[in-house]
């Protein structure tokens, strides 16, 4: 009765998702390989140990936030508007403690890493990239994705198809852009 | 009724569950991290490896993702079955193979093109071999965790889509630096 998917059936309905992925992924390195993010990564000693992780929070954060949303729309228990109600409020404030939280973390890891393997490094100017860079991020992750996830829900969209592409091209064009501003905030700061 | 979503949707419920994950997930990614600081003079000389870094990451994740997903309702359906004979391995594995032959030759073309504008010294030939190698490379990773993991989830009583996707995907990305990394030793 259900007929199997091919390898070709898979590859086609693969691409599109996965192309749209490049595209994003060439765009945050063409910034990361930029003559300023350059001199950023020679002139902070951390910020490579840090990129990793960082751009993965916001995969963790943002990616589970939409699969919440997602299941509480599915659920009735929360309704496609903008109003402040508990069940989104909570879960946006929770995500945005969640990215704040393990931004913080990972700059004081990205120290202990330094300073286990005897590098010279800045816990404050860490801490203060990755603050710059977790807020920008929350604050157009956040507006972005409650948006497209109650938009599309009203719209007839399945949420659950909208949440990886948002999470993942948003995320990759902007995360390394704000981890960009981020350095230069701290080096006015500093 | 109320109260069971209530606690659900409590603030400190989320966060409780989630840091913990998300602070042990950026821990093991420090790894990859390390990785690319040892390699900072390369880095900064060859821009177009730093455009690869990034891709490199994402792509892996998200094939990984896609597997993972498709072997889960397959197993939900009774009809996967960790075997190279299996139909769904197969036509998984083959498009796994095919998407990463897409994606990283036109990665390669289009870093190498990215590198010289941003003033980088590699040649197409060496940007592509790094690219292609390495993307291959990947995809292997990316088919042996999705099938070991699905079935691991299975034969534990786990449910395969909440566990094998956040772990896979992670291990994708930290294999993805290391494999990206030991290929441009051998290369440049």
């Amino acid at each position: 009765m259900v007929r199997q998917d091919t390898a070709k059936d898979i590859y086609r309905e693969a691409l599109p998702v996965v192309l749209v992925s490049l595209v994003a992924g060439l765009f945050s390195g063409t910034i990361l390989g930029s003559e300023t993010m350059r001199a950023g990564i020679e002139s902070v000693p951390g910020l490579l140990v840090l990129l990793p992780a960082f751009l993965a929070t916001r995969g963790g954060v943002y990616g589970s936030l939409g699969a919440r949303l997602a299941s509480g729309l599915h659920q009735g228990v929360i309704e496609p508007n903008f109003e402040r109600t508990p069940p989104l409020s909570n879960a946006v404030i929770a995500s945005f403690i969640n990215g704040m939280t393990v931004s913080t973390f990972i700059a004081v890891v990205t120290f202990l890493v330094l300073q286990l393997t005897g590098q010279a490094g800045s816990l404050i100017e860490l801490v203060g990239i990755m603050v710059v860079a977790g807020v920008l991020s929350a604050i157009l992750m956040l507006s972005v994705l409650v948006t497209v996830i109650l938009v599309g829900y009203r719209n007839g969209l399945d949420p659950d198809n909208l949440i990886g592409p948002v999470v993942t091209t948003l995320g990759d064009v902007f995360g390394v852009v704000f981890l960009l501003v981020g350095i230069e905030v701290m080096e006015v700061v500093l | 009724m109320t109260e069971q979503y209530t606690a659900e949707w409590s603030i400190g419920r989320m966060v409780r569950t989630m840091v913990p994950l998300l602070a042990v997930l950026s821990v093991l990614q420090m790894v990859s991290g390390s990785v690319l600081q040892s390699f900072e003079a390369t880095l900064v000389e060859s821009p177009a490896l730093l455009v690869l870094v990034p891709v490199q990451i994402g792509t892996a994740g998200n094939l990984a993702s896609i597997m993972c997903s498709r072997l889960s309702t397959q197993l939900y359906l009774g009809t996967f079955e960790l075997s190279p004979t299996n139909q769904v391995v197969r036509a998984n594995t083959t498009a796994v193979f095919g998407l990463a032959g897409t994606v990283f030759g036109a990665v390669g073309i289009a870093a190498w093109a990215i590198g010289q504008a941003l003033g980088g010294g590699l040649t197409l030939p060496q940007v592509l071999t790094i690219s292609l190698v390495s993307g291959m490379l990947l995809a292997g990773v990316v088919v042996v965790l999705s099938l070991v993991s699905v079935q691991l989830a299975y034969r534990l009583g786990y449910n395969p889509d909440d566990t094998t996707i956040p772990i896979v995907t992670n291990l994708c990305d930290i294999t993805g630096v290391l494999i990206l990394f030991g290929v441009v030793v051998v290369v440049v």
